[in-house]
């Protein structure tokens, strides 16, 4: 389905959509306030921006640089070049050592992958341990925001939810007693796991240690209890040094949710003794990403979520309406180099105002992407006939004049002269929700030939 | 100094009085102006579709008819924005390079380039100042409320020399008003929320006149006015710049648009 459909399902409940934009206005604001508390927070960017071109131009040298240090740590590194392949890898890990309870902390790229229905396929228990992941795990639902995942959700509903599945009595939704019973849950899955499966924000080349953000604990939670971990990179989360996380951190969470530092920003080395540890390091497409000029620098991203917050468009449409594992501007950019057919509505889905870029901590140029893959979707996939006439008949009239002058004098006089509910009825999809502006007898050009006759006949 | 200047095919056909006021406030600065009578559209509205290829008889048009002059003014931020920044499709000849770089939105025209800020208007109404994006993080008319620079506006520099006018101050001050061109009707159930929203601020915040550098957005947002019947009018910036109303009347210059 096209994202203005899913928007306009979501938009069928106005005080949804109010109370979606609010809660995440919030988060911008509290951003704004975070962000300019900090002395030469641009410079920040710059250096962000940079640090990861340099990387992403670099990225074989880095990554085996990594992979040397990791293994000389005691972790096992694997490779896989798409999805399927790391899920595979996971589940062969998982077997190997018996494990059939898994606790996993918030990772997009195994959301990307599609890891959890893969293993339950096999007769393995995955538990979502970040809060709101655990939330719509219960729901049946994807993530609707990178780092709010359950944002989409009110806690009335997340009362609902737990009494059907955690057995929680009524509460009308009172938050405090919710997370308390969601951490008594959370805390037994912890405890009896056999894995642990975490994403990873930072990989450092340097020194082949990793860097797990989380404000719930969770990932340490998972991970310092079970006998094996394993974590889930994309290719484009490595960076060069260890020094390096001084910008991202810093960058990461006052983007995401006004914080000066994430309550966890856990370093992983190597593993604990008698434990193991393994990196699945994946492509999925990221390669193909990097290999197009124009869009390379979206794969900079790393997933503050911050142009979801600002997208006034997001805000208003929820993240189930892109459809996609990564939602809001910055999936609109990634998602059609997966697929640029079921994708191609993403990159309508803005109104280009470039908040998005002003507010991207590592500076993407979202909305020029977003300019650029409308081009490609316009010459590569099937375009609606109306759409390709009009644009080409448009095109030339606004190459000659004189047809031009022709098609305008008859737009304005119809705007004069035929009456209100005939302009605003179908097929005037303007016309729904506004009226449109009212025709003037003269246009701009009759008027400024008319005023120039008049002066030549004042000469006279 | 020879200005040619540029109304956009939308104010050509539905918004007159707004070239008309550019127009007037250019003599009275003046400048020495010129309207080509071959121009069209800057080529905006097919290549914002995905459609730039068909775009590319409106730019050499556009280059054809704004070559010879120094500069090239418009009332819109977003055409001027357009030249700018996507006129790479079509050979960077001489000329093309010249007119990208001499094409100005009208208030940055007479911010950066006339350097006058009093223009002798008077406005006697409450202004809410919606920043239209394309100027606002495109040509940099202000700084944006996403970075962290300091605060300046080359519009409300202009406004706030206008005799009478009070301008006020808005919860979101420049969140996009979800006109976007063609997202209007692709887009049309989250682009009407957008603007609905908008109005809301400025009616929240006691704006009588909302006010803009670029028409489409105000087209938009009046549509959604006049729809819901609500208190507020909508004028180009040129407009107020261009106004001499020393008292308040029911509607401001008179008359409805």
């Amino acid at each position: 389905m096209s994202h203005s459909k899913l928007a306009g399902i979501f938009n069928k409940d106005e005080k949804k959509v109010d109370w979606h934009d609010k809660a995440l206005w919030f988060v911008r604001h509290k951003r704004d306030l975070s962000v300019h508390e900090v002395k030469g927070w641009e410079e920040l960017r710059n250096l962000g921006h940079g640090i990861k071109a340099h990387t992403l131009s670099h990225l074989d040298v880095y990554l085996e640089q990594f992979e040397a240090n990791a293994l000389k740590n005691g972790v096992q590194v694997h490779w896989a070049a798409n999805g399927d392949e790391h899920n595979q890898i996971v589940h062969g890990i998982l077997k190997e050592n018996h494990a059939k309870k898994v606790v996993k902390s918030k990772s997009m790229l195994t959301e990307e992958c599609h890891l959890n229905p893969f293993l339950e396929a096999n007769d393995i228990e995955v538990i979502d341990t970040d809060l709101g992941e655990r939330i719509v795990q219960l729901a049946k639902e994807q993530p609707s925001h990178i780092v709010l995942p359950a944002i989409h959700k009110n806690k009335l509903e997340v009362d609902e939810l737990f009494q059907e599945h955690l057995g929680t009595k009524p509460c009308n939704g009172d938050p405090q007693y919710l997370t308390g019973e969601a951490r008594k849950h959370l805390r037994e899955k912890f405890i009896h796991a056999d894995a642990a499966i975490t994403g990873v924000n930072f990989a450092i080349a340097e020194n082949g240690g990793f860097v797990v953000c989380t404000n719930e604990g969770n990932a340490d939670m998972g991970a310092h209890l079970a006998a094996v971990h394993i974590a889930c990179m994309g290719v484009e989360k490595i960076i060069p040094k260890q020094e390096h996380l001084g910008v991202f951190l810093r960058l990461l969470a006052r983007s995401a949710t006004g914080q000066p530092i994430t309550t966890y920003s856990s370093h992983f080395r190597k593993p604990r003794k008698d434990t193991k540890m393994h990196i699945v390091i994946v492509d999925n497409g990221r390669s193909e990403q990097l290999s197009r000029p124009d869009f390379r620098a979206s794969l900079h991203c790393i997933r503050c979520g911050a142009c979801m917050n600002t997208c006034p468009i997001y805000r208003r449409s929820g993240g189930h309406s892109y459809d996609a594992t990564i939602p809001g501007p910055i999936g609109s950019i990634l998602s059609p180099g997966k697929d640029l057919t079921k994708y191609s509505t993403l990159p309508f889905a803005s109104t280009l105002c470039g908040s998005c870029s002003d507010v991207c901590p590592v500076k993407i140029d979202i909305h020029t992407q977003l300019y650029k893959w409308r081009q490609i979707i316009g010459k590569e996939t099937p375009q609606p006939f109306i759409k390709k006439k009009s644009m080409a008949a448009m095109g030339k009239i606004f190459s000659k004049p004189s047809l031009y002058g022709k098609v305008g004098a008859v737009a304005h006089w119809a705007l004069r002269t035929l009456p209100k509910s005939l302009i605003n009825s179908w097929p005037n999809i303007w016309g729904k929700t506004r009226d449109l502006p009212v025709g003037h007898k003269q246009s701009f050009d009759q008027w400024y030939k008319e005023r120039e006759n008049n002066k030549k006949d004042d000469q006279k | 100094m020879k200005v040619g200047l540029f109304i956009p095919c939308y104010i050509n056909q539905l918004y007159p009085q707004v070239g008309k006021a550019t127009l007037e406030l250019l003599e009275k600065l003046k400048v020495e102006v010129v309207y080509p009578s071959g121009q069209t559209c800057c080529g905006q509205p097919m290549a914002n579709s995905g459609f730039e290829n068909e775009s590319e008889g409106a730019c050499i048009n556009f280059v054809n008819n704004f070559k010879d002059f120094d500069y090239i003014v418009t009332p819109s931020g977003s055409c001027a924005y357009h030249v700018k920044k996507h006129y790479n499709i079509i050979q960077q000849t001489d000329e093309v390079v010249k007119v990208r770089k001499n094409v100005y939105e009208l208030c940055d025209f007479i911010v950066n380039v006339l350097k006058v800020k009093q223009l002798g208007a008077s406005f006697p109404y409450k202004v809410g100042v919606h920043k239209s994006c394309h100027g606002l993080r495109g040509l940099r008319l202000g700084s944006s409320s996403e970075l962290v620079t300091a605060p300046y506006s080359y519009i409300e520099a202009l406004l706030k020399e206008v005799k009478g006018i009070e301008l006020m101050t808005l919860d979101r001050s420049d969140e996009c008003c979800g006109f976007g061109g063609t997202f209007a009707v692709t887009e049309d159930v989250v682009s009407a929320k957008m603007g609905k929203d908008k109005i809301q601020d400025h009616l929240r915040n006691g704006v009588e006149v909302i006010t803009a550098t670029d028409v489409s957005c105000l087209m938009h947002l009046e549509g959604l006015i006049t729809r819901n019947k609500q208190p507020l009018q909508v004028r180009h910036i040129a407009e107020i710049l261009n106004s001499t109303i020393e008292s308040k009347v029911a509607h401001p210059k008179g008359q409805k648009h």
